[in-house]
């Protein structure tokens, strides 16, 4: 697959934040297009563009935007369809190893809010919130300033260009919580609560903002929205694979030569983008990576082929995510690793239900003492074990997420956890080290 | 958020310490009518006032440094919530200090990647230099030392934050004379990112108010860098290589930005089905190109939030799994917990 750059085609244009240079260069032209269109029109349009939610779920977009419940022609609405609507951006990125929506908005802010406004007509919203992670200032810098511009110029405000559509954009800065990423948790604390998950159903679409209607994006999926109004879905079909096409932006990050953001479309494999990133470093080998952040299961060389599509990856036995492709070589512990993967989870648990509150804590014990010459024979088992109490088990997919980097890491590198317990252990394990299926039980 | 018993967060994160915010100390500077003003500039933006709570809780760092107990009450008073309403928010985020902070707050991010790169070796030395860990200000009040999750500058590793600002690519003797610089009233300027103001200074904006006197410092700030190498590493491949996205059928391609360099029509590898965005028709020949599909299970991931079905790796353990030798150099990253 070549570089294909449409989402970051602006990015090296001299101020490419500003108004004036977004422009120059078709900013805001879609949006022109989006408002002599009919709401449904867009719906329609975005379904058959093949967009998924580049957040990591994959949920296709236009499909999203169609649960939003509408008044019926001709019918007094009541009920969900009553109430307001509200778009809310998920740009609290912080998923350890995804990089991409913090250079975007610091780069291109203005195509961010340009998705932000068709998305918001397009689902009937007149209030829509980005939601930037707090310690993103330069992010949130140049979104305030671009939101001022984009009032200033008519594109937000009352009667939007003349179309007697009107929006209201708030930037709100989080407060530095992993879990605010969580759609759900992105509403509570919106709302002025601590960021904890809610219990789904009723989903955001029905019950979301303040108990109302709402979609809930991630940056980079709205970012999309004006290159799919102004190519329309087939040319946004023409990038990889039916099911799950489009441009993507890939971070690539660690031991490669280059590390950075190369935009390809989606089904670009990692041998592709190691290639274009300058390949692992000179004199080592690729030995684990991830393919979307420390959530998905870990990848080894044996995946290079893998088409980095949504489908593809959930075949190979991990997800897409947000195709943050964190590279480690030879010399790096996979134990070590997984071991501050697993910290952060446990950092960041929220608390508020036990298998990840306290799975999360024995997990790190353990990991903890492995990976110090301190492990036990059965300490292998124990992890499995509660790997599987918290998969499925957990009130959000923080928890499932936690134990992605343990269960692949087991699978793939289990002779490097033998190797870090005493002997005394090692010569203990004999056949009692479980070895089945960690998903299956669950 | 749940730290671990006896790790030194703990006291910070848990609640578990005797007051959830700590007493006020004898300098600081009240809290006055004007922050009165605006917070209720803060409140007007939302539909429900409630909303208000996270950035008035930055309006208040931004006056006295920490979330002081009359910060607290000024945001109870002001949303009619108890205290202890506004204080169960305020410790549950990691950006709303307890205890006064110092001029500047220096964020170590040793998450995995940075760590195995060197972040965790620049945390154990600022920690040597200031002589203080995780959390804890320097006793001359210039610096709050903390180590950072992830910044979501994998691709600029190992990085540091002077008051949330980046300073990419860092190495143990840079980011000591970083310190060293601050701790002698200097400012460095960030990699990317904004002139240093302090803590307090990018509190206010977080509170969505500017932290520059002056329009003219403002705009400076805004157009300070932000898209260094890495963020630009495909584009100029892109552009290096003559490739780029297939044509827009309204006729108006895709053309990269990184303009001034000739871009050539045909891929120096001679790849068939990768054609540069002029000819519409050859572009479609590059979607032909697709890989083979697969069906699969819809996808969940904390990031975005399982929303329409959970997500279960379907991954297990196997008897058949590599036979990879143990790491050759297990300590190389620093990694370990003890050492934060």
């Amino acid at each position: 697959m070549p570089l294909t750059p449409v989402l970051t085609t602006r990015w090296g244009a001299d101020k490419s934040w500003r108004l004036s240079t977004y422009e120059s260069m078709e900013g805001y032209a879609a949006l022109r297009t989006a408002l002599s269109m009919a709401p449904d029109e867009l719906v329609t349009m975005v379904k058959d563009s093949g967009l998924r939610g580049r957040g990591g779920a994959g949920f296709p977009t236009g499909m999203k935007w169609s649960f939003i419940p509408q008044p019926k022609p001709g019918e007094e609405p009541s009920g969900p369809a009553a109430m307001p609507k509200y778009l809310v951006v998920n740009a609290d990125e912080g998923e350890p190893g995804t990089c991409k929506d913090l250079p975007l908005m610091m780069a291109d802010p203005h195509s961010l809010i340009e998705g932000v406004i068709i998305s918001a007509y397009a689902i009937r919203s007149h209030f829509a919130v980005i939601y930037v992670r707090g310690e993103a200032v330069h992010a949130h810098r140049r979104l305030v300033n671009a939101v001022g511009e984009a009032y200033a110029a008519g594109y937000l405000g009352s009667d939007i260009l003349g179309s007697g559509y009107d929006l209201e954009l708030v930037v709100h800065a989080g407060a530095g919580a992993y879990i605010c990423g969580e759609e759900t948790a992105l509403l509570d604390s919106l709302e002025g609560y601590r960021g904890q998950p809610r219990l789904k159903p009723p989903f955001p679409a029905v019950a979301g903002l303040y108990g109302a209607p709402t979609v809930i994006n991630n940056v980079e999926t709205l970012a999309s929205v004006p290159f799919v109004v102004r190519g329309g879905a087939e040319w946004f079909k023409a990038f990889g694979p039916e099911k799950s096409p489009g441009p993507k932006i890939y971070s690539l990050s660690g031991r490669v030569v280059r590390p950075g953001q190369y935009e390809a479309p989606m089904g670009t494999t990692m041998r592709e983008l190691l290639e274009m990133a300058g390949g692992v470093r000179p004199g080592h080998e690729l030995k684990f990576w991830t393919p979307g952040g420390s959530s998905t299961p870990y990848f080894t060389a044996e995946h290079l082929d893998v088409p980095l599509d949504f489908d593809s990856v959930a075949a190979a036995g991990s997800m897409l995510g947000t195709t943050a492709l964190m590279v480690f070589d030879e010399t790096d512990s996979i134990v070590e690793a997984t071991l501050r993967f697993t910290e952060f989870y446990a950092h960041e648990s929220c608390g508020k239900c036990t298998p990840c509150r306290e799975g999360t804590y024995w997990l790190v014990q353990i990991l903890d003492r492995i990976a110090h010459g301190r492990g036990t024979a059965q300490d292998l088992d124990i992890l499995i074990d509660t790997c599987d109490n918290i998969l499925g088990r957990s009130f959000c997919a923080l928890g499932d997420g936690a134990t992605s980097c343990i269960t692949s890491s087991l699978k793939y590198f289990k002779d490097d956890y033998v190797a870090l317990l005493p002997s005394e252990e090692q010569a203990r394990l004999g056949r009692s080290l479980r070895l089945e299926p960690v998903g299956a039980a669950s | 958020m749940s730290a671990l018993p006896g790790s030194p967060e703990a006291a910070a994160t848990t609640g578990l310490d005797d007051s959830p915010v700590q007493p006020a100390p004898a300098d600081l500077p009240p809290l006055t009518d004007q922050t009165r003003l605006e917070a209720r500039e803060i409140i007007a933006r939302y539909p429900q006032a409630r909303s208000a709570l996270l950035p008035m809780l930055h309006l208040v760092q931004s006056y006295q440094g920490y979330v002081s107990p009359e910060g607290v009450a000024l945001c109870a008073e002001e949303l009619r919530l108890t205290k202890a309403e506004v204080g169960a928010v305020a410790t549950f985020y990691t950006m709303y200090k307890r205890r006064p902070t110092g001029r500047h707050l220096v964020s170590v991010c040793t998450n995995t990647l940075c760590s195995v790169l060197g972040g965790q070796r620049i945390m154990d030395a600022l920690s040597a230099d200031l002589g203080v860990h995780h959390d804890e200000t320097a006793a001359d009040g210039s610096i709050t030392l903390e180590h950072a999750e992830c910044l979501a500058a994998c691709d600029y590793a190992p990085v540091v934050t002077v008051d949330y600002e980046f300073y990419d690519q860092q190495d143990v003797a840079g980011a000591r004379e970083l310190v060293a610089a601050l701790r002698r009233g200097e400012k460095p300027l960030p990699t990317r990112g904004a002139p240093l103001t302090d803590f307090r200074g990018i509190s206010r904006q977080l509170a969505g108010f500017s932290q520059y006197g002056d329009a003219a410092a403002a705009r400076d700030a805004i157009d300070a860098p932000g898209a260094l190498e890495p963020t630009l590493a495909g584009l100029r491949l892109a552009v290096e290589r003559g490739e780029s996205a297939p044509a827009m059928p309204t006729g108006t391609p895709s053309e990269p930005a990184d303009a001034g360099e000739p871009r050539e029509t045909v891929r120096p590898s001679g790849r068939t089905g990768e054609t540069p965005g002029e000819e519409a028709a050859d572009a479609r020949v590059a979607a032909a190109d697709n890989p083979a599909e697969r069906a699969g299970a819809a996808q969940a991931h904390p990031d975005k939030g399982a929303e329409y079905g959970r997500g279960r790796p379907p991954g297990g353990l196997d008897q058949q799994g590599t036979d990879t030798p143990a790491g050759t150099e297990p300590g190389t990253s620093g990694q370990g917990p003890g050492k934060a």
